[in-house]
């Protein structure tokens, strides 16, 4: 059933959410906070060296410290076959999936885990870990995706020859694969061009920097039954993934997911849960383990490094007949950055006859790249949305005007094949057109840049139950982890289908034992996707309450209709009935044929695209090369929203992402390839004080493929700003600023080299 | 390695505990005593998420070591309600959305307290510097501020 | 870019097709990548339905953040 055009009572509003009693009053478990009985601490060894073979690891005087209860090496993982697999939302392989959590024979970056160690207490295991002796033969390292590509660069894997390349090449190199897009004809599109622009672009390594580390707690039980407690994107993915890892089956790991502290992609996959669970079995003990904020930075998965190049060819009118872009990626010690996603995004608004990208997937000695926020996306648009803006330059026309021009519509097909659907590009368009933001006029001395992005958003497997109490509340249960608040929107849903108040609904993230399977929670898809599933659930629930209710008046089902909340008489001709409210059916459930409940498991499709333009106002600082934000506006089509305040978060918290990614954060390696700024205070993320009031402004164009219409939407958000800014600073400079980040001594250089 | 006897108050109650001498006050109330609403985000007073007060004072809870807390008055997540009647600062940050995830919630509402039991009416600005030391990932801290603002306003009796 | 043609009513029937005429690349296709049936991105499209002159697009699987 679809609710799109229909009055709606409680979808929309912006109740208090039901876990947030919880949050504030610090009652909420997140992953580090649960104990267990007689539970061990467990750390792990991280290599020092961006890039060594390990020649020997002796454990010995480990073992013998008093208080260590297991100590594991790679010895104690099965050493799995090779697998290709769709890995926490990117491509990966499941060996090397295990060689990241555990390294066997070499290690690949700074960070790499290598050894663990379960002992009493912290303290007693951070001395351990001092005493394993690993003897390493340290090698040429490459950090750079450049350098990496280079012939006679230090090579990571001895098999990895250059997929996507006729033919295939006989020497391993860094380049894992090669992907290219075309339509039309580049040559031609570009001979046919009045104003060619071309530049290229530079991004750093940036981390999702989530202020909750990893952490689990894990207990192997004598029989072979596994309990783990911990947070993540997706328990069920902790349980295959573990599964995998260890040889175990399925049915014999149950995961329970506590509050997550933020994701936004990272923990979309696993380092700590096959660890913990192999000390517990060694230890026959619950093992507890926390990753320190170092260890974040230098063992997890921040999101690529990359070095783009885009060039436009456009008519003198603004029409752009050709687009190329060259875009490399790195992937981190194994294979599988998002340049898939990357290579698609860039030009995905824009309606152009003649395209050609490419895209390499490159390795080096960093930490294997996890998910971040529309990963690809925002570094290929960083470079589009600048190149886009320096052709309205070129071409004497408003920035707003040229996408205009060349914007996507409903049908338009895109260089990747896909023809887009159900899209509110055009919408978003217009509403920054009409926005004040658009016309304010700007103070002297600052610049103002407009950038625009999108994203797929998927669908997938959820699977949700709607169980009616005896009183007539009602309980939710999803699969879906809760990162933004969608347990609040699933309660919505349910509460309008059933016509009763959100007060009366409650509903939790079921652990893996006690609900279907569902996919992880990302690429924006929960409201979607398990929206759909609560919704139908809800609906099936409301025509149990009908037979119900047709039962105890003894009339036709048929007869029977649910409005506000009641089961009602269809009509004079059907009786004379009072209505039969839910907790009245709800009493006596068991009388009329026993509990009410439903589940539903769907795999989602017909997710809609995500379409958002950013406005940014800047002033820099000529003395300090500090940007600062003077205002800020993001609009986006969000289908619909419902609950509009998290959805207005989703798209305040990734924009100021993006600025952190624009302005201020990056890794910094030495020349030993280590990273100089694993920690909050110099890798820099915003702070209240850097940032103004964001304004989200929510375009709804209904996606008709949902039953409210709702889109996903907290990864738009993250790709527009850093253009939106380098445009704003060349607005108020003069100066493009096309390496990332934007940090002052970079601005001040630039400032310098300009005379 | 003996441990300390401390003898002190949290959140109004006399407690004592044992510890060890290089255990971090944010690992006492957490490990020993129990209260896990302060959060360890990064261990090196950076982000904020262990926050307390002591004395009144906003304090990194991992920056301190939990044998100074001999003799002082803490305050922690825990001890901002009143039984079951949330404080205005409480109230106010779910009313306007401003925690997602809600890890560094018990940071910002303690660091809150401070700010608005020394400057009970602040601007914007000197809003966004007190909780400069408090960091979100989640939010953009625009529903933060306005919360913080807002429940400035409850607390000078102008406004519900 | 390789064009080809294929007689199948669902995607599962496409892939045995891919099989037979090169063999593993049906199977890495469903594996690996998702697939556009007439404009719709499917990560999972077994039982999809194509119909005549149905345009089908394989794309690298999209994920999310």
């Amino acid at each position: 059933m679809n609710y799109i055009n229909s009055d709606l009572k409680v979808v929309g509003t912006r109740p208090i959410r039901p876990d947030g009693v919880d949050k504030v009053t610090g009652r909420a478990l997140f992953s580090a906070d649960t104990r267990a009985s007689g539970m061990l601490w467990g750390k792990i060894l991280r290599s020092p060296h961006a890039h060594a073979r390990i020649l020997s690891i002796d454990t010995s005087k480990a073992e013998a410290l008093k208080g260590v209860q297991a100590v594991i090496t790679s010895a104690d993982f099965p050493n799995i076959a090779s697998e290709e697999a769709f890995v926490g939302e990117g491509p990966m392989n499941f060996r090397d999936l295990s060689l990241n959590i555990m390294a066997r024979g070499k290690v690949l970056y700074e960070g790499h885990a290598l050894a663990a160690v379960a002992a009493t207490s912290p303290a007693i295991a951070e001395a351990a870990l001092a005493l394993i002796d690993v003897t390493y033969e340290v090698l040429p390292h490459v950090i750079d995706v450049d350098d990496a590509m280079k012939d006679g660069a230090p090579v990571l894997h001895d098999d990895m020859f250059t997929a996507g390349v006729n033919p295939k090449p006989t020497t391993p190199s860094n380049i894992a694969k090669v992907v290219t897009f075309k339509k039309g004809d580049i040559d031609a599109g570009f001979a046919e061009a009045e104003v060619i622009f071309e530049d290229s672009y530079t991004t750093k390594p940036v981390h999702q920097a989530y202020i909750e580390p990893h952490a689990c707690l894990a207990s192997y039980n004598p029989d072979g039954q596994v309990t783990i407690h911990a947070s993540s994107q997706g328990h069920f993915m902790i349980r295959a993934y573990t599964a995998k890892l260890l040889g175990l089956d399925m049915a014999n790991i149950r995961v329970n997911p506590a509050e997550i502290g933020g994701g936004f992609g990272g923990k979309t996959l696993i380092y700590l849960e096959p660890v913990a669970v192999a000390l517990s079995r060694k230890s026959g003990k619950p093992v507890k383990m926390q990753m320190s904020r170092e260890d974040v930075f230098r063992g997890s998965g921040p999101t690529s490094g990359a070095s783009v190049t885009v060039k436009l060819g456009a008519k003198k009118d603004g029409t752009i007949v050709a687009a190329q872009q060259v875009l490399k990626f790195q992937a981190g010690a194994f294979a599988g950055s998002p340049i898939g996603p990357g290579c698609m995004c860039g030009f995905a608004m824009y309606d152009i006859p003649n395209v050609d990208v490419l895209g390499y997937d490159v390795v080096s000695n960093r930490p294997k790249v996890a998910a971040y926020r529309a990963p690809g996306a925002p570094i290929s648009s960083f470079a589009v949305e600048c190149a886009v803006d320096d052709l309205a330059r070129k071409l004497g026309m408003d920035p707003l005007v040229l996408r205009e021009k060349n914007a996507v519509v409903n049908g338009s097909k895109t260089h990747y094949g896909v023809s887009h659907t159900n899209i509110g590009y055009k919408q978003v368009l217009d509403a920054t057109r009409a926005h004040p933001h658009w016309k304010a006029p700007l103070a002297e001395g600052h610049g103002r840049g407009l950038a625009v992005g999108f994203w797929f958003n998927i669908g997938g497997e959820s699977s949700a139950t709607v169980h009616i109490n005896e009183d007539g509340t009602v309980m939710v249960a999803t699969g879906s982890p809760d990162i933004g608040g969608s347990r609040a929107s699933m309660g919505m849903m349910t509460a309008e289908v059933l016509g009763i108040p959100v007060s009366k609904v409650r509903t939790i993230v079921a652990d893996t034992a006690s609900i279907g399977f569902t996919f992880l929670t990302g690429g924006s898809r929960v409201t979607f996707a398990t929206g759909m599933a609560v919704t139908q659930a809800a609906e099936k629930v409301v025509e149990q309450l009908k037979a119900r209710a047709a039962q105890t008046w003894d009339i036709p089902v048929d007869a029977v209709e649910w409005q506000d909340g009641k089961a009602v008489p269809a009509g004079t001709n059907a009786g004379a009935f009072e209505p039969l409210d839910l907790a009245a059916i709800a009493a006596k459930q068991g009388r009329t044929g026993g509990p009410i409940n439903a589940e539903v498991s769907v795999n989602a499709q017909g997710a809609g695209a995500g379409f958002g333009a950013h406005i940014c106002d800047v002033a820099v600082d000529k003395e300090t090369g500090k940007v600062e934000i003077v205002r800020y506006t993001a609009i986006q089509d969000v289908g619909k929203a419902i609950h509009p305040s998290y959805v207005e978060g989703q798209i305040q918290g990734g924009a100021v992402q993006g600025i952190g990614w624009a302005l201020s954060e990056e890794y910094i390696y030495n020349d030993k390839g280590q990273m100089d700024n694993p920690g909050f205070l110099d890798y820099r993320c915003p702070v209240a004080s850097d940032l103004p009031m964001i304004e989200a402004v929510l375009v709804e164009v209904p996606n008709p493929r949902h039953p409210f219409g709702a889109r996903g939407v907290g990864e738009v958000p993250i790709i527009p700003p850093m253009a939106a800014i380098s445009n704003a600073i060349k607005g108020a400079t003069g100066l493009r600023m096309p390496d990332l980040p934007m940090s002052p001594p970079k601005v001040r250089a630039a400032i310098d080299a300009a005379g | 390695m003996s441990k300390s006897h401390v003898t002190t108050t949290i959140n109004g109650e006399a407690a004592e505990f044992l510890c060890e001498t290089q255990q971090t006050m944010l690992d006492v109330l957490r490990d020993v005593v129990g209260l896990t609403g302060a959060k360890e985000g990064c261990a090196s007073g950076d982000c904020g998420a262990c926050s307390i007060l002591v004395d009144g004072t906003l304090v990194c809870s991992c920056l301190m070591l939990g044998v100074e807390a001999e003799g002082k008055s803490i305050t922690t997540i825990e001890g901002i309600a009143q039984g079951d009647q949330l404080h205005p600062i409480q109230q106010k940050f779910l009313e306007h959305a401003a925690l997602q995830c809600g890890f560094c919630t018990p940071g910002l509402i303690v660091a809150t307290k401070a700010l608005l039991d020394e400057n009970p009416n602040p601007t914007e600005t000197e809003a966004r510097y007190w909780l400069a030391g408090n960091l979100c990932r989640c939010t953009g801290y625009d529903k933060v501020i306005r919360a913080v603002m807002d429940a400035a306003a409850v607390m000078r009796g102008e406004t519900v | 870019m390789t064009e080809f043609e294929v007689e199948a009513t669902t995607f599962r029937r496409l892939i045995l097709e891919l099989d037979n005429r090169f063999p593993g690349l049906g199977t890495q296709v469903e594996e690996s990548m998702a697939v556009a049936i007439d404009g719709e991105i499917y990560q999972d499209a077994y039982g999809a339905k194509l119909l005549p002159g149905s345009e089908i697009v394989l794309i690298p699987k999209i994920g999310g953040g």
